[in-house]
C-alpha cells in the first residue's frame, strides 16, 4: 500500500495509530493524583513534539543517512517562523500561504548554504554549517532589523496591511477557520483528555512527513545516501558524484527543518531570532543521536524524550520534592531532597546530561537499540539469534526501525 | 590502435619520479598484466588512468578520447572500472545494497533524484545484482553487512561490483594480494571465465607471478617508474634482463 512493503505499511499504521491516541496515552494518571504532573498530553507540549520530531525526522535525513553533521539547522527553523508570521502580517491568519513560504523560502537557504558548506566534510563542514547559522542569527538580531524586528521578534500589529482580512475571519492562527489554539476537553472518570486542533494540525503534517522520509529510506536515493556515510571513494570508483545527492539531502532536511519552524509560528504567532541560536542547532543534533541516528522512529523519539525532560523535570521543584519523600524521617527526607534537588527544576539539563551520556555510551544506537535489546530479551529472539551467528556468522544489517 | 593509449606520461612527487616517460599500448579485448617490483609506480600509474592523479605530461587515450582532467566519476561513466589493492566496498551496507549501486549508476548516471521510487519496485536491478552475486558464488552472503565478510570474499565483491557495471575496461590492482592459495586459483578462475564470457579488457597489476602467467596475454616490466620490456608471458618468462631483475625464483 502507498508503495511500501506489507513490513512498512504495519509500520506506518502503528505510527499513525500512536501519534493520534497521543492525548490519550500520554495522559496516563488521573487528574488529580499524585502523578498527575508527568502526565504530557496537554497541547502545548504535544505540539512540541510533533513539531521537534518533524525537525527531528529532516536531520535525520541528512545526518543519519549521509553521515554530515550539520551545527547550523537552526537557521532554517528561524527562517520559517519568520516566514509564517510575514504571511501573517501581509495576508491573514491562515497558516497555510505562510507554510508554503517556510519551506520554500528554507529550501533556497539550505541551498545556499549547502551549496558551500558541502565543499568540505566533517568537522569543516560542521563548522561552517554554524558558522552560517550564527551569521543569521547575529543578522536577524541587528542588520536586519526591518525584516525580523530584531531583538523583540517578530509578530502581528494592528496596523499591519492583512490584505485577506476581513470581518468574521479568525485573529490568531488558523487552518480555513480551524483555530489553533481551540480544543476540546473530555473528562472521563478521573481523567481529563485535551483534544486541540494545534495538535492534530501538527500531527497529520508529521505523519505526512514521516511517510515520506520512509519513502525516502527505502528509494534508491536512500540507498546512495548510506552510500555515501561508508565510502566516498568507492562512490566515486562506481561513477556517481557524491556532491549533488548530498546537496539534494541538505535541501530536503533544510525544508524539513522551516516547515518545523513554521509550525511553531502556527502555534504561536511569534518569531524571534533566539531560534536560530546554536544552542537550538545543537538540541536536535542531540535528540537524532539520543533516539538512534539513522533509524526511522529514533530522532522522533529522542525529540519526544528531550522535550518532555524540558517541560516535566524543570517544572519538579523542592517542595513536591518534599511532598513525595514526606514519609521519611524529617532528616533523612531533606537529605534525599538535597540529593536530588540539583537534577530537577532549573538542574534538568544536568539530568539530560547524564542520561545522554549513560545512552551514548551504552546504547551507541540510541533508544532505538535498547528498545530492541528490550524486545530481544521479551521474544527470546537474543538467545535464538546467537545460535545462528555461532553457526555462519550472519551480521545482518538493520536500519529498519 | 588499442582501448587504452598511454603516451609519454611523468608523473614526480617532489623529488621523486614515480612516473617516468610512460607509454603502454592495451589492446582491445586482451588482458595485459603490469608487473615490477614494490615501489615500481604500478599503482600511481593505476591512479592516472582512472582520475585520481593528473600526469605532469604525457597523454591517456581511452577509444581516441582524452581522459585527462575528468572525475573519476566521469571516467568510471565512460567504461573504465578499477578494483583496488585494498578492497573499497560500502562496509556498512548489505552485500546485496553494495551490488544494487553499481546497478544503478550504470542505468541512470552520475546522478538521479529517485527518492519517492521503492527500491522493491526496481525488478530488473535486482534481478542483474542477484545474477552477478550468484556468478561470484556469494549469492548466500547477500543479508551479510559488507564489513563482516572476510578478506577474499570482500575482494570477490568488490569485483563483482566493478563487473556488474559491464565495463569496457577493467583495472585489478593485486586482486589477489593477501589471498589463501585457494582462494587465488578461484580468483583466477573466475577472471578467466568472466573474460572468456565478456571479453572485458582488462588491465592487471600483480605480484604473484603465479596469478600473471596464468591470466595475462601481454606483459609490461615496469621498474622505477618507467617501463623496461613488453612482451607476451613466453618471451618475458625467458628474458633474461628480466629474469634476473624481477622475477628471480617465480619463474624458474
Ligand atoms: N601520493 C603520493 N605522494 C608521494 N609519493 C607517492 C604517492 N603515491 C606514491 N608515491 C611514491 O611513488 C612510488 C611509486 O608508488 P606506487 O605506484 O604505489 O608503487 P607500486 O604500486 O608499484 O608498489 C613510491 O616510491 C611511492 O612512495
Ligand atoms: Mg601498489
Amino acid at each position: 500500500m502507498l508503495g511500501l512493503s506489507k513490513k512498512d505499511t504495519t509500520f506506518l499504521l502503528v505510527v499513525i495509530f500512536l501519534t493520534l491516541a497521543t492525548p490519550i496515552l500520554l495522559q496516563p494518571f488521573p487528574e488529580n493524583s499524585a502523578l498527575a504532573q508527568f502526565n504530557a498530553g496537554y497541547p502545548d507540549l504535544m505540539q512540541r513534539f510533533a513539531i521537534f520530531g518533524i525537525f527531528a525526522i529532516g536531520f535525520n535525513i541528512l545526518f543519519g543517512l549521509t553521515g554530515y553533521l550539520s551545527f547550523g539547522h537552526a537557521a532554517f527553523l528561524g527562517v520559517g517562523s519568520y516566514s509564517v508570521v510575514w504571511m501573517y502580517k501581509l495576508l491573514n491568519y491562515n497558516v497555510l500561504p505562510g507554510l508554503v513560504l517556510a519551506i520554500v523560502m528554507s529550501g533556497l537557504f539550505a541551498l545556499f548554504i549547502g551549496y558551500i558548506s558541502l565543499r568540505r566534510s566533517g568537522i569543516y563542514f560542521s563548522i561552517l554549517t554554524l558558522a552560517f547559522a550564527q551569521m543569521s542569527f547575529n543578522l536577524a538580531y541587528s542588520v536586519l532589523t526591518p525584516l525580523t524586528n530584531g531583538e523583540t521578534g517578530l509578530q502581528v500589529y494592528n496596523n499591519d496591511p492583512q490584505v485577506l482580512m476581513s470581518e468574521g475571519s479568525p485573529t490568531s492562527p488558523h487552518f480555513f477557520g480551524i483555530v489553533m489554539n481551540e480544543a476540546t476537553k473530555v473528562d472521563v472518570g478521573g481523567w481529563q483528555f485535551t483534544f486541540s486542533n494545534g495538535y492534530y494540525f501538527c500531527a497529520i503534517i508529521a505523519i505526512i512527513v514521516f511517510y515520506l522520509s520512509l519513502r525516502i529510506f527505502r528509494s534508491p536515493f536512500g540507498i546512495m545516501l548510506r552510500a555515501i556515510k561508508t565510502n566516498q571513494t568507492r562512490m566515486n570508483y562506481t561513477g556517481l558524484n557524491p556532491r549533488p545527492y548530498t546537496l539534494a539531502a541538505f535541501v530536503i532536511s533544510g525544508m524539513y527543518a522551516g516547515l518545523a519552524g513554521g509550525l511553531l509560528a502556527a502555534m504561536d504567532p511569534l518569531a524571534g531570532a533566539e531560534r536560530m541560536q546554536w544552542t537550538a542547532s545543537g538540541e536536535v543534533v542531540l535528540m537524532t543521536i539520543l533516539g538512534g541516528a539513522g533509524t526511522l522512529m529514533g530522532p522522533v523519539l529522542g525529540a519526544g524524550f528531550i522535550k518532555y525532560f524540558e517541560n516535566i523535570f524543570s517544572k519538579i521543584n523542592d517542595s513536591i520534592l518534599h511532598s513525595w519523600f514526606s514519609a521519611l524521617p524529617d532528616g533523612l527526607e531533606d537529605f534525599v531532597v538535597f540529593v536530588f534537588h540539583p537534577f530537577i527544576g532549573k538542574g534538568w539539563h544536568l539530568t539530560l546530561g547524564l542520561l545522554f551520556m549513560l545512552v551514548v555510551i551504552f546504547l551507541p544506537g540510541g533508544l532505538i537499540e535498547g528498545g530492541n535489546r528490550i524486545w530481544n530479551v521479551i521474544s527470546g529472539k537474543n538467545r535464538k539469534k546467537k545460535r545462528d551467528e555461532a553457526a555462519h556468522h550472519p551480521k545482518p544489517t538493520s536500519h529498519v526501525n | 590502435m588499442g582501448i587504452l593509449e598511454v603516451s609519454n606520461v611523468n608523473k614526480r612527487f617532489g623529488g621523486l619520479q614515480a612516473l617516468g616517460n610512460v607509454n603502454l599500448d592495451v589492446a582491445k579485448g586482451t588482458v595485459h598484466a603490469i608487473i615490477g617490483p614494490n615501489g615500481a609506480g604500478k599503482s600511481t600509474l593505476l591512479n592516472v588512468l582512472v582520475g585520481k592523479l593528473v600526469p605532469d605530461t604525457g597523454t591517456v587515450l581511452f577509444n581516441g578520447t582524452s581522459v585527462l582532467g575528468l572525475k573519476p566519476f566521469e571516467i568510471n561513466q565512460l567504461g573504465i572500472s578499477r578494483v583496488f589493492q585494498t578492497p573499497e566496498i560500502f562496509s556498512d551496507l548489505s552485500v546485496f545494497e553494495n551490488m544494487l549501486i553499481p546497478c544503478f549508476a550504470k542505468r541512470d548516471g552520475s546522478f538521479r533524484m529517485h527518492a519517492l521510487e521503492s527500491i522493491a519496485s526496481e525488478k530488473d536491478i535486482i534481478e542483474k545484482a542477484e545474477h552477478m552475486l550468484a556468478e561470484v558464488n556469494m549469492a548466500d552472503k547477500r543479508h551479510m553487512t559488507a564489513s563482516s565478510l572476510s578478506r577474499g570474499d570482500k575482494r570477490r565483491l568488490e569485483m563483482a561490483m566493478c563487473l556488474v557495471q559491464e565495463p569496457k575496461l577493467l583495472l585489478l590492482d593485486e586482486p589477489t594480494a593477501g589471498m589463501a592459495r585457494a582462494d587465488t586459483n578461484n580468483t583466477i578462475d573466475l577472471l578467466n571465465q568472466i573474460h572468456d564470457s565478456r571479453e572485458i579488457t582488462m588491465v592487471i597489476i600483480e605480484h604473484d607471478m603465479h596469478v600473471v602467467f596464468s591470466l595475462a596475454k601481454r606483459i609490461t616490466v615496469l621498474a622505477q617508474g618507467t617501463p623496461l620490456v613488453e612482451d607476451t608471458p613466453d618471451n618475458i618468462k625467458g628474458h633474461p634482463k628480466v629474469k634476473e631483475a624481477y622475477l628471480g625464483e617465480a619463474a624458474a
